[in-house]
């Protein structure tokens, strides 16, 4: 019974999977042929990333802030408060910008996505646009994906800003350091390889949070329950992702472009 | 009989009245063809050699129980769902296994009116029934003059700029039939269009659908299990004098509506009003008591 059920989950995951792969793989290579909806697209990129602006604002300043208390306590027992800048803005760039920003515009945006389409599945709203003869992937799934990318993009690079500014707000006010010292060694030790690693990431945590969301939205059954059991597995399941491909394109990049 | 022709939608012919040329010719190529379709879902078969065909200018009743499986069959009229095993022709075109692409155009010469209505909530009354045109990029001008047209067809021409969430159960139906006709479809789908209204509004529905296959003569397959709905279908014809459904002479019927009823996914009957009130099909028999 029990090597039942595990045949029977195993089956149903690589299933998952498989149509996960169709699924995104179809949304990403719509952007290549007509109609491409773009209006659509702007209209998502003002939802996913003006939407998401303060959430990332308040965390990037947050996570600055929070960084630049913990490392100044444990760099000045070494005499080394002084390099609290170049601490904080490489985390924030090459690891917490992406990171945090992903997760937390995932939280708002893959659970919408997901609760959205899932309630137009369950409303028969999917396939009355398949019926009129416009294919949903192309119309709703395909530019969330695009303005996911994007805006994360962008979001990202607010996300560091903010958290280096959170940090030196703490560094002057609260550890009453040089806030001069600060931003220039928050500029000073900044390598490209540190500014690609942090700009690549977003690509694909854009594309994770986007695909994931729709593509639970998209496979609801069971009614206004299965919309909730969507959202809370397109938040689970893009966070997650985003956490361990973080790690993969880590190896990766340093791999490629070593310190 | 002889009653000037009703309004039909615009950019169509004058409507021919519903009369005497009711007849389907014998070599008419069905508008849908079912030949020995099954399918299932992670269990038992949902529909099992399924066979029957759709014909110009005929209006096909499926009848049978809740869960029977009718819903299904509608979809896979027009390829939202794929059959197991069988063959599918829509339009002479074989869609059981055509990807999804090449489906998206066929589906636009099929309306399809779905059990709630499935308007989308995010858009007026105007944009729901307007989506078609919207997508091909036709003229603002011309979307709200077929608009107005669509509406006052289903008699709902001053719900032009609410939203569905300010429509009652019987008026999302309306607009969805007029979404549905906006393009004069060459086949109508209906899936339960009066399943939990109240006697009045299904009158009304009932009334849209005798005024559209009478006005302008769409094929068509209809879903429910209402028996009355099915009856009333045969038994009357649009007047576009009286601008009504009125009942056809007693013992008169439309001969090109007729009927298919399911059990247990299997099509156990096939044939007019009169054969299925003398049918001494056990469950048949059952149903219509």
């Amino acid at each position: 019974m029990a090597i039942d059920t595990i045949d029977k989950t195993a089956k149903k995951l690589v299933l998952t999977v498989q149509d996960y792969t169709l699924f995104a793989w179809r949304a990403f290579t719509n952007l290549y042929h007509p109609p491409i909806y773009w209006p659509e697209f702007l209209v998502q990129s003002d939802i996913i990333g003006f939407g998401s602006l303060s959430i990332v604002v308040l965390s990037g300043i947050s996570t600055g802030g929070v960084l630049a208390l913990q490392s100044a306590a444990t760099l000045s027992a070494f005499g080394a408060a002084a390099v609290t800048g170049q601490f904080v803005s490489l985390t924030m760039i090459r690891e917490l910008g992406p990171v945090l920003t992903g997760v937390m515009v995932s939280g708002r945006n893959a659970s919408s996505m997901a609760s959205e389409l899932g309630s137009m599945v369950v409303t028969e709203q999917i396939d009355a646009m398949r019926a009129l003869g416009v294919d949903p992937i192309r119309k709703l799934v395909t530019p969330r994906i695009f303005a996911s990318i994007a805006m994360l993009f962008f979001l990202t690079i607010v996300a560091d800003a903010c958290g280096i500014a959170g940090g030196g707000l703490v560094t002057v006010f609260m550890n009453h350091q040089n806030g001069t010292q600060y931003f220039s060694m928050a500029w000073e030790h900044l390598r490209y390889p540190d500014i690609i690693q942090g700009l690549v990431k977003p690509l694909f945590f854009g594309y994770i949070l986007g695909s994931i969301g729709c593509f639970y939205g998209m496979r609801t059954s069971g009614g206004t329950e299965g919309v909730g059991r969507s959202t809370i597995q397109a938040v689970v399941t893009s966070s997650v992702l985003i956490i361990f491909v973080d790690f993969l394109i880590t190896q990766v990049l340093l791999t490629l472009l070593p310190l | 009989m002889n009653e000037p022709p009703a309004s039909a939608l615009p950019g169509q012919d004058t409507p021919r009245p519903a009369g005497s040329d009711q007849t389907l010719p014998a070599n008419a190529r069905p508008v849908v063809a079912f030949r020995n379709v099954s399918i299932a879902f992670d269990g038992p078969p949902v529909l099992e050699d399924v066979s029957f065909t759709v014909g110009p200018g005929e209006t096909r009743i499926l009848l049978g129980p809740a869960g029977v499986g009718k819903s299904v069959l509608l979809k896979l009229t027009n390829g939202l769902l794929r059959p197991d095993q069988g063959s599918i022709r829509l339009f002479g075109e074989e869609i059981a296994t055509m990807p999804e692409e090449k489906l998206f155009p066929l589906r636009t010469r099929a309306g399809m009116v779905f059990q709630e209505g499935a308007l989308f909530d995010s858009l007026t009354v105007r944009d729901n029934v307007a989506y078609q045109l919207i997508q091909e990029r036709v003229p603002d001008d011309e979307i709200d003059r077929r608009v107005r047209d669509a509406l006052r067809f289903v008699e709902l021409e001053e719900t032009f700029d609410l939203y569905p969430s300010s429509l009652s159960g019987g008026m999302r139906r309306r607009v969805a039939i007029a979404r549905a006709l906006i393009r004069q479809p060459e086949l109508l789908l209906y899936d339960s269009p009066t399943g939990g209204l109240d006697p009045v509004t299904s009158t009304t529905i009932i009334e849209l659908i005798i005024k559209e296959r009478d006005v302008n003569r769409t094929p068509s397959l209809l879903v429910t299990h209402r028996l009355q709905d099915a009856f009333t279908l045969c038994t009357h014809r649009f007047s576009a004098g009286q601008a009504r459904m009125v009942p056809l002479p007693k013992g008169e019927t439309n001969p090109l509506t007729t009927f298919l009823m399911l059990q247990e996914g299997r099509l156990i009957f096939d044939g007019s009003l009169h054969d299925l009130v003398t049918s001494q099909n056990a469950f048949v028999r059952e149903f219509l008591e």
